[in-house]
């Protein structure tokens, strides 16, 4: 079974820059309308932490909540 | 990696702007003291005037906000006091190569125990985007409108003669290289310069054809060249490139130690 990830995302650090968006190879996320980052489609979450890597405002953690290897 | 060990938490989110690559330098240089394993009461952290000195702020260690250009001179004063602190400097394009860059050369000749980290963003953000020594050539500022017609400073080339024991270049995009070169840059004895080449979105993006911060990170991984591959190209085929890797790795002997060892020979031995 391959890694899966629960992305948190804390708002009120949030800028809604998309970097995270732009390096999620699964692009599970999106910019919402009121300027901040969420998870459209948890589920395809592969907990890479790539996100985590590169959010430059340190607002994104993953979970692994599975990993069966 | 406990965010409350080394981050004054209460004080986040950063002042930088959406998308600005200084927050992932600052966490690089703090990843870069969780592997070294210092104690953060044994870390100094000083910082000049610009985006980039507003780091230490941030940073949960003995910080030091001085005056524009001279973070190298205040870190000078700190390590020659006491040698055993950790001492970092935070500066920018601005602070460390324009008004700061003769501090900055003279602390290499010393080889004097202090690492600098010098946060490149092309670009005076702070002050609404006038260029900088470093403003590659052809770019659009406030200050040159019609584009800069002075070629950037390559710190890497001038730290490296002036005597730095260690000198790097990364960029955000290239965030786990940039990693490894600041760690190492932490390991060595002696003055060491790590330039990152980071991102400003809103003053030298927008003026440049690069209106997001993921344009001006893909301009980070189209330019970038390995100092190895560079050595075979001419200047011609450099130009507006960012040559990235370790141009100095040496072991000459620090400052503050033959400091030391001056006031032992000049008091005859004695305690």
């Amino acid at each position: 079974m391959p890694k899966k990830g629960k992305v948190e995302i804390k708002e009120s650090w949030c800028k809604g820059c998309e970097i995270c968006a732009t390096f999620c190879p699964k692009k599970i996320l999106g910019l919402r309308n009121d300027g901040k980052m969420e998870v459209k489609d948890p589920e395809n979450c592969i907990a890479c932490n790539q996100c985590v890597l590169r959010c430059p405002d340190y607002a994104i953690k993953v979970e692994v909540i599975e990993n069966n290897d | 990696m406990e965010m409350e060990k080394y981050f004054r938490v209460d004080k986040l989110p950063h002042i930088w702007c959406p998308g600005c690559g200084h927050g992932s330098v600052m966490m690089s240089i703090v990843k870069g003291i969780d592997k070294m394993g210092w104690d953060p009461e044994k870390v100094t952290v000083v910082s000049g005037i610009g985006c980039s000195s507003r780091a230490p702020g941030y940073m949960n260690f003995n910080t030091l906000h001085t005056v524009h250009g001279r973070p190298i001179a205040f870190a000078t004063g700190i390590k020659l006091a006491n040698p055993e602190l950790h001492v970092i400097v935070i500066t920018g394009d601005g602070d460390g190569a324009a008004i700061g860059g003769n501090h900055l050369i003279h602390a290499c000749r010393r080889n004097i125990g202090i690492n600098v980290v010098l946060f490149n963003n092309q670009i005076y953000g702070m002050t609404s985007g006038q260029y900088s020594p470093m403003t590659p050539e052809g770019s659009m500022a406030t200050t040159s409108p019609y584009g800069n017609i002075e070629p950037p400073f390559d710190l890497c080339e001038l730290t490296r003669s002036a005597g730095a024991n260690f000198v790097a270049r990364g960029t955000v995009y290239h965030l786990p290289k940039l990693d490894s070169y600041i760690e190492k840059a932490f390991g060595k004895e002696g003055f060491s310069y790590v330039e990152a080449i980071s991102q400003c979105p809103t003053y030298y993006g927008r003026r440049n054809k690069m209106k997001t911060p993921l344009e001006m990170l893909e301009w980070q991984k189209k330019n970038s060249i390995d100092i190895k591959k560079a050595r075979d190209l001419d200047s011609e085929q450099l130009k507006g490139k960012i040559i990235t890797g370790i141009f100095a790795e040496r072991d000459d002997e620090e400052y503050t130690a033959r400091y030391d060892q001056l006031i032992k020979s000049v008091q005859g031995g004695k305690e």
